[in-house]
């Protein structure tokens, strides 16, 4: 294992933690996609390039999208709609 | 002759009265308006009592018991759970072949035959393209079906009628947003196209390299994504509506599963395969794979989409 690998392994774990720990949820939700961008690098790394473009478009993009277009309709961003009001 | 045609003329009012066109009543008979309903004063006070009541013990956390002895309960088995699954899951890991041994048992005939004469038998260059979309091909119909099945599903949930879409205003959907976003516009504008030409270079080149019809497609759907979220549902409805996407959709479904089966009769009954396999390397090769992969491709595509515009507005 090199170190590049090490230190992407690591970050992971941190993202995973990090994730739960964290009380915003958009935090969390950003916190979740570096996570899918730090996994698509270790896919590459594992040599295995399909699965890094998919978890590129699927993971870090299209899930994150959706997660956030869901927190707006729950209102659970609040703060922005509340700026754009005034 | 007087009876016949009072019976008809009390027939013809019945079903006016039957089908609501008339009020037999109206005119008829004296009617006033009810009263709303007031509750005496000594049954509201008595209500703001009970309520007092059952908030005090409701709330009174300090000295409830049960609260405390639950709260504390629940802390304890939350962390035994996670520990105790914890020490399954590694336990499950230790109990697992060691990595790249010649002994494993994913290493047998099967895998050795796919390494072997995949190249020949389904002309890809990319193995696992060709394990996939060929020797496995009636799996990935499975998975594109999923995939079909769940946005319909959501539309079930989601979708909101054309008119009282159009009824509420264009700009509904993005109330809260700033409109024509410059630096939004700017960058979409510049990765837009890039976006939508790697997706089809990778749905294209899934028998030549790494990619495929799930990972282009996923590329293309978030480049869509993109466009309708700098530009707005207007411009894309220009060239991507409800009529497009069922349309896509379905033809795409359709060919693979016609595709497909076609492939799966002639190789069962041992008939001659007319798709020719193609010189491997070229981009008009290996077979069935192309196709499968476009269709596969619009699917995904369509299905990213689907869920981005069903969750943000409710249609396409």
């Amino acid at each position: 294992m090199t170190v590049l690998q090490a230190i992407l392994l690591g970050f992971l774990i941190v993202c995973a933690v990090a994730v739960s720990f964290s009380r915003n949820l958009l935090n969390s939700i950003i916190i979740y996609m570096s996570f899918s961008l730090v996994m698509c690098m270790i896919w590459i790394c594992l040599q295995s390039p399909d699965l890094a473009i998919t978890e590129a478009a699927v993971g870090a993009g299209v899930t994150t999208i959706l997660f956030f277009v869901t927190l707006k309709k729950i209102h659970a961003i609040q703060q922005e709609d509340a700026e754009n009001r005034h | 002759m007087d009876k016949k045609k009072e019976g008809k003329e009390k027939a013809g009012r019945f079903q006016s009265w039957l089908d609501g066109e008339t009020d037999i009543y109206a005119g008829v008979m004296e009617t006033r308006p009810q009263k709303e309903y007031e509750p005496s004063p000594y049954f509201l006070r008595q209500q703001e009592k009970d309520r007092r009541r059952i908030a005090e013990r409701v709330n009174n956390v300090e000295h409830n018991k049960e609260y405390r002895f639950f709260k504390r309960v629940y802390r304890v088995l939350a962390v035994v759970f996670a520990l105790s699954f914890i020490v399954l899951l590694v336990m499950a890991v230790s109990w697992l072949p060691p990595v790249g041994q010649a002994a494993n048992p994913d290493n047998n005939e099967v895998s050795a035959r796919y390494i072997e004469n995949g190249l020949q038998e389904t002309g890809s260059v990319n193995i696992v393209t060709g394990m996939i979309l060929t020797y496995r091909a009636f799996d990935t119909f499975g998975e594109t079906n999923v995939l079909f099945i769940a946005t319909c599903c959501v539309m079930v949930m989601l979708l909101v009628d054309e008119a009282l879409l159009k009824k509420q205003g264009a700009d509904n959907d993005r109330k809260y947003e700033p409109k024509n976003d410059a630096i939004l516009q700017g960058m979409a504008f510049v990765l837009c196209p890039v976006i939508f030409i790697f997706g089809i270079y990778v749905i294209l080149g899934g028998h030549l390299g790494p990619g495929g019809g799930f990972s282009g497609g996923a590329v293309m759907g978030a480049g869509l994504i993109l466009y309708v979220s700098a530009f707005g549902f207007q411009k894309t409805q220009r060239f991507f509506n409800e009529t497009v996407y069922k349309t896509a959709k379905i033809t795409s479904l359709v060919m693979y599963g016609l595709v497909g089966s076609y492939f799966y009769i002639t190789g069962a009954n041992g008939l001659e395969n007319h798709i020719p396999l193609g010189l491997p390397g070229h981009i008009l090769s290996g077979g069935i794979i192309l196709p499968i992969n476009i269709c596969v491709g619009i699917e995904v595509a369509c299905t990213m989409y689907a869920f981005y515009a069903l969750f943000r507005r409710g249609g396409l």
